[in-house]
């Protein structure tokens, strides 16, 4: 199943490489779609969902390039499954707790996927590591391009490619950066920097899209226009203020560094010494303390712990990750046993056994 | 008086000078405070029913509104009311039917109502066919619904016959065609 394979092995956006990537996640574009000759998803009877998903799945298919891709029917996934894919943004959260027909088709390396029947009929994502919004253009282009050979869109003369909701009409494009901002999160900027990215016409989201709390100090910065822009420079106006945010964070962790360097070694240090330590600990503190480790592992303050390592965690610490990876039962206090075990034999030094006796 | 965002007696008359254009807003004191202080409201991006609900307030009387409410898409049924309750459109048929109401929607949304980006390479099927097969489609669920599957098989195979048409013209215009037997999708 391919579910147990991706369980074992770790995503490319988590890799930790790609430029700026001490800032800058992961760099994500998606774009939205609909087939012509069928209503838009909440219009649809279950006859038309369980036909369109077969119509998309099998066009798809019909693309040599296209069919090496796992296609997975969410529909008979458990609940857990299709958590453990939401956390691995795989999926969005909406495909997992909606109903009816539906799958997505994904990549082996993760880079790519394809979910049909979301809220649009199709919602094509690309995520490289690192900043990199330009080869994912690349890469997210000739995909498009690919599934348009199979399958006829609904395109509009005047309004571009035609979406469920209005907001994503035209390029039906979002592009996005995930980034970590602990620095501009305890120096107090971070809603200061948000309002003016509002005020250019960019959203910021938590880790999980829409919605979703910010998680781990993770943000996600992408454009809330997508009509009367080409895709080039929709990339571009994103792309344009990722230097910007870069350095708004440096600056701020320089801050940190020279004003009082030693309340936050103290604050990464005890935050590496409970991951290290904690008999139980919850999801919500393990993120947080990791966004504080990670930041020191960046800072050069902490030093035997691998960027790699503290990216991992973040997702295979998540209650469906670490309930597969463990096989451990669903409680929430189990799971909390479990997430600080699970801790423990990445964070703690393995050299050292003998010298507690 | 009423706040324009949510029933409380509007208060303060505030004009927003710093948007382009002047935004007039008239507000309950407890939104005002919100209003005017950003850092202690949540940042959530606009949502479509929210913006389509300000939008109708300052431009619809309740009677108007009433009348756009239960206008209905001939090809996939969906009210302006539920479009405005749920912010999700039912057809690709309702941009053009909803064209009206739309627009303004979008001019704020996006400051434009016209795509310049990509387009797909080969001519789009007409919109005239696309529309008469979401129509069949409507009346095939209705007609399982009702049990008549007389009429329900007919409706199939008029659907069928239309993917395959539509696949076979795909080939014959020279696209990677593979094994595309008259397999139509199952239903």
């Amino acid at each position: 199943m391919i579910i147990e394979d991706l369980a074992e092995r770790i995503g490319e956006w988590l890799r930790g490489s790609g430029p700026e990537s001490d800032i800058v996640m992961s760099s994500r574009i998606r774009l939205a779609r609909n087939v012509a000759d069928f209503p838009f998803i909440r219009r649809c009877s279950d006859i038309d969902r369980a036909n369109l998903e077969a119509t998309v799945r099998d066009s798809m298919k019909r693309h040599l390039r296209l069919a090496e891709l796992d296609y997975v029917n969410v529909a008979l996934l458990d609940p857990l499954d299709r958590q453990f894919l939401v956390e691995r943004q795989l999926i969005s959260r909406e495909l997992s707790e909606a109903e009816g027909a539906r799958s997505v088709a994904i990549e082996k390396e993760e880079r790519l996927s394809v979910m049909i029947n979301e809220e649009d009929h199709l919602r094509i994502q690309v995520m490289h590591s690192g900043f990199d919004l330009q080869s994912a253009w690349e890469r997210i282009n000739e995909l498009d391009n690919q599934i348009e050979s199979q399958i006829r869109y609904a395109y509009h003369q005047q309004y571009g490619y035609l979406t469920a909701c209005p907001t994503n009409v035209g390029t039906g494009m979002r592009v996005s950066v995930l980034v970590h901002l602990p620095a501009l999160v305890i120096t107090q900027q971070i809603d200061k920097v948000f309002r003016s990215l509002q005020r250019i016409n960019l959203v910021v989201r938590g880790l999980y899209g829409e919605g979703s709390q910010a998680m781990g100090d993770f943000y996600q910065v992408s454009n809330q226009i997508t009509l009367g822009k080409t895709e080039e420079d929709l990339v571009r106006r994103v792309s344009e203020v990722v230097p910007v945010l870069i350095n708004y964070e440096r600056k701020a962790r320089e801050y940190l560094i020279n004003e009082n360097q030693h309340d936050l070694f103290d604050q990464v240090s005890r935050a590496y010494g409970t991951l290290q330590n904690a008999q139980q600990i919850s999801s919500e503190e393990t993120m947080h303390l990791l966004s504080r480790v990670r930041m020191g592992v960046n800072l050069g303050l902490i030093g035997n712990v691998e960027i790699p390592t503290i990216n991992k965690l973040f997702v295979h610490t998540q209650p469906a990750h670490l309930q597969k990876l463990t096989r451990s039962g669903t409680s929430n206090s189990q799971g909390n046993i479990e997430r600080a075990n699970y801790l423990q034999s990445h964070l703690r030094p393995r050299t050292d056994s003998s010298e507690h006796n | 008086m009423k706040c324009q965002k949510c029933e409380k007696p509007a208060t303060f008359h505030i004009t927003d000078l710093t948007v382009e254009p002047l935004l007039a807003l008239h507000l309950c004191p407890d939104c005002a405070k919100q209003y005017l202080q950003p850092e202690q409201a949540a940042l959530p991006a606009p949502t479509m029913s929210s913006v389509i609900d300000k939008q109708l307030k300052l431009e619809q009387t309740a009677e108007e509104l009433k009348e756009l409410d239960s206008k209905s898409c001939p090809v996939c049924g969906v009210t302006f009311f539920e479009f405005r309750q749920a912010g999700r459109l039912g057809c690709p048929h309702d941009y053009d039917f909803f064209q009206a109401e739309l627009e303004p929607l979008l001019l704020n949304v996006h400051g434009n109502t016209k795509h310049v980006g990509k387009h797909p390479r080969r001519v789009p099927l007409e919109s005239e066919v696309t529309n008469a097969v979401i129509q069949e489609r409507r009346e095939l669920r209705d007609a399982v619904e009702t049990e008549d599957y007389e009429r329900a098989s007919k409706i199939r195979d008029r659907i069928r016959t239309f993917e395959t048409q539509a696949r076979d013209g795909d080939r014959d215009s020279g696209n990677s065609g593979g094994e595309s037997s008259g397999e139509g999708a199952e239903v």
